[in-house]
């Protein structure tokens, strides 16, 4: 056990708790203690040290500020169901209020049946060590429920701000989709100003029952100081789909996992990812999708940047079951680095015990295209101009096929004014 | 051509020769990819307002000299010289010889995805008016003139979203190049075979946007491996390349008998 562990069990103590998440709280906090911190010779966090994140000091869980106005201006203009968190803490004055969203505290009776039905039980804590800190540090949590039947009419927009310093802030997402229920959610993870060092802690769980049809956004837009660990795991049942969508700049501490169940035949998941650490920034994505069932579809394409000291880490896993036959899987990964201090790990596995499968993966690291460089040069655009222009082609491909208009015209401009260039999006959409 | 046109092309050669404006004169020139002589001792002089076929057999160095000329990488120039609108072309990078006024249509436009072609087609125009000392055009100037040229060369505006000749076919991103040659405005255009792979209609939309983008001040030269382009696009001159030098210069009327007698008896008697 280390100290960090152990400071963070003090901590847990601190949190206002949901009377009848105690047991389960406490359960986590055990095995929190319990398990072993990972180290370099841990295969899961080969290259992600834990060091930074052991030396920062929690005193305290964040408290509720007011928004700030810049913050308040600069989040995506959507018409939405829009939940704002600061520090952790629920912020009503900034949120709007629905039937199919309620926080745990507030949960009534059906509700809290539903919560303790799925809560917990989608991730698996004992091989997810950040996931059991995230149980036992649970206060409150937001229940996303969607009825069978039923579609969303708003997306659901949830925006998690941190500020202060040196603050803890703990994050806990449960979204249910009953049968052929369909849902958008994004959830928008930013920075807000005067904040310094903290630790995010965001776990994300996912039901989707048969023929149930969600797509889900994670943006990790923080500063560059910021410490996060957060995860996706999500259960497919018959027939569901997921249409997922990831996106990280770098910061001191990013690690997100996606952990994808493919637990009903027929169930398709699409998933894409751009990461963009720059400066001395790190950035490290762990998917795993499982094929537990026959006659499942998962596609997962992932493209970084990788920018001067930077560090980005891939690791995406397809687990194939023998029974899970006829599976059709594909998994891309590519990697672009701008400069000769940039490092990035990938690690594209996959695992095969069915006979009758149709798989691919595969992971590439490159520099910018030479001919393409040349072609652009021939037409008067200086080589920098050229090469912001391909650095930034190579994600927008992705960012292309983002659905949610408002997300992709939010996304389009900033991330190309971090390539440096002001794209106009008179030109670009008209 | 109208008779006042007429006069005035015919005294603008004529001052040309007088003073002898050239636009392009390449002067004993060798070069080399890799490891391979290409070009070995070529010589070519360009007037302005002037059409210059570059035919020749397989391998001859056509496409090298467009390569040279336009300054990729890799194609390394071991002698002689290259005068373009009074400078040392040599000397120039890639980008700053376009900005001088020249322009080669790729044989294979290169796909860029994720790179939007109206952006693309912007940045090149601004990065021209820019070099001129013009002010750049307004998102919507801009847009009004590339949808406009899009037309001259049937050219869906569709194409003006998506990625760089992104899944164009193959007369799709030819007419793509002869766009990108409309909205830059080149005084010299170099078309390397911009005739392979079109079929006939392709071919008359590529053809007749050169030919209305003919005007005094303004050459061609067409590197082509066929007769049937050079019905379309009427040469001043065409020239054969072969093993790295021009060995026969003739008329519009020598492309034709290089159609009908192919290329051997010349290869054969070149010295």
């Amino acid at each position: 056990m280390t100290d960090f562990q152990q400071q963070a069990i003090l901590l847990a103590a601190q949190q206002q708790p949901v009377s009848w998440l105690q047991d389960f709280r406490a359960r986590a906090a055990n095995d929190w203690l319990a398990q072993t911190w990972p180290t370099r010779k841990t295969e899961h966090w080969k290259y992600t040290p834990l060091q930074g994140l052991q030396k920062t000091l929690l005193p305290a869980f964040g408290q509720s500020t007011e928004l700030d106005e810049a913050v308040n201006s600069d989040l995506i203009p959507l018409d939405a169901i829009r939940l704002v968190f600061i520090n952790g803490v629920f912020s009503a004055e900034n949120s709007t209020q629905a039937e199919c969203v309620v926080r745990f505290s507030e949960a009534n009776n059906e509700q809290q049946l539903l919560i303790e039905k799925y809560l917990g039980k989608i991730v698996q804590g004992e091989r997810h060590l950040f996931a059991t800190l995230n149980n036992a540090w649970l206060g409150d949590g937001v229940l996303l429920h969607v009825p069978r039947a039923q579609h969303l009419e708003k997306p659901v927009y949830l925006v998690h701000v941190a500020t202060g310093e040196e603050v803890a802030a703990n994050q806990r997402l449960l979204i249910v989709l009953e049968e052929n229920a369909q849902a958008e959610v994004i959830e928008h993870y930013i920075t807000g100003n005067n904040a310094s060092s903290g630790f995010v802690n965001a776990l994300t769980e996912i039901q989707l029952a048969d023929g149930a049809d969600l797509h889900h956004y994670r943006l990790n837009m923080e500063a560059e100081h910021a410490q996060h660990i957060g995860a996706v795991h999500v259960d497919l049942q018959r027939n569901a789909r997921l249409r997922g969508f990831a996106l990280a700049l770098g910061a001191k501490l990013m690690r997100i996992d996606y952990q994808m169940n493919h637990r009903g035949p027929g169930a398709e998941l699409d998933l894409q990812g751009v990461y963009l650490p720059r400066n001395q920034q790190l950035v490290d994505y762990h998917t795993n999708i499982c094929h537990w069932v026959p006659h499942c579809t998962s596609n997962e394409v992932f493209r970084g940047i990788v920018s001067d000291s930077a560090q980005a880490i891939f690791n995406g896993r397809i687990y194939i079951h023998k029974d899970a036959q006829k599976t059709l899987a594909e998994l891309s990964n590519k990697n672009l680095l701008t400069s000769n201090k940039a490092e990035v790990n990938t690690k594209p596995e996959l695992e095969i015990y069915a006979d009758d499968v149709k798989c691919a993966h595969g992971a590439t690291i490159s520099q910018l295209n030479e001919n393409a460089r040349y072609y652009l040069r021939s037409r008067g655009l200086s080589r920098a101009e050229a090469d912001v222009m391909l650095s930034f082609g190579f994600i927008n491909e992705l960012l292309e096929q983002i659905a949610q208009s408002a997300v992709h015209d939010y996304l389009q401009p900033r991330l190309a004014r971090l390539f440096g260039r002001e794209l106009s999006l008179e030109l670009a959409n008209d | 051509m109208l008779a006042q046109q007429k006069l005035k092309f015919e005294f603008t050669v004529l001052e040309n020769y007088r003073t002898k404006k050239f636009m392009l004169r390449i002067t004993d020139l060798f070069a080399r990819v890799e490891e391979k002589e290409i070009i070995k001792g070529l010589n070519l002089t360009i007037n302005p307002g002037e059409v210059h076929a570059i035919m020749g057999p397989n391998g001859a160095g056509k496409s090298t000299l467009g390569n040279v000329l336009s300054g990729r990488d890799g194609y390394q120039v071991t002698g002689g010289s290259v005068m373009f609108n009074g400078k040392d072309l040599l000397e120039l990078e890639i980008e700053e010889r376009a900005r001088e006024g020249l322009f080669l249509a790729f044989q294979y436009p290169v796909e860029i995805p994720g790179v939007s072609n109206m952006e693309f087609l912007k940045a090149a125009v601004d990065a021209k008016r820019k070099h001129a000392e013009q002010p750049e055009l307004s998102a919507v100037e801009f847009m009004k003139l590339a949808r406009e040229t899009s037309k001259r060369v049937s050219l869906d505006q569709a194409f003006l979203k998506r990625g760089v000749n992104e899944g164009f076919s193959g007369g799709e991103k030819k007419r793509n190049e002869i766009m990108q040659m409309m909205l830059l405005e080149p005084s010299l255009c170099i078309l390397d075979e911009t005739d392979s792979g079109l079929d006939i209609d392709a071919l008359q939309v590529v053809a007749n946007g050169v030919n209305a983008m003919r005007s005094p001040e303004r050459s061609f030269i067409v590197v082509t491996h066929y007769q049937r382009l050079l019905d379309y696009i009427v040469p001043d001159y065409v020239h054969v390349l072969a093993n790295g030098r021009i060995v026969k210069t003739g008329g519009k009327e020598l492309a034709l008998e290089l159609e009908e007698k192919g290329y051997g008896w010349l290869e054969t008697g070149a010295v």
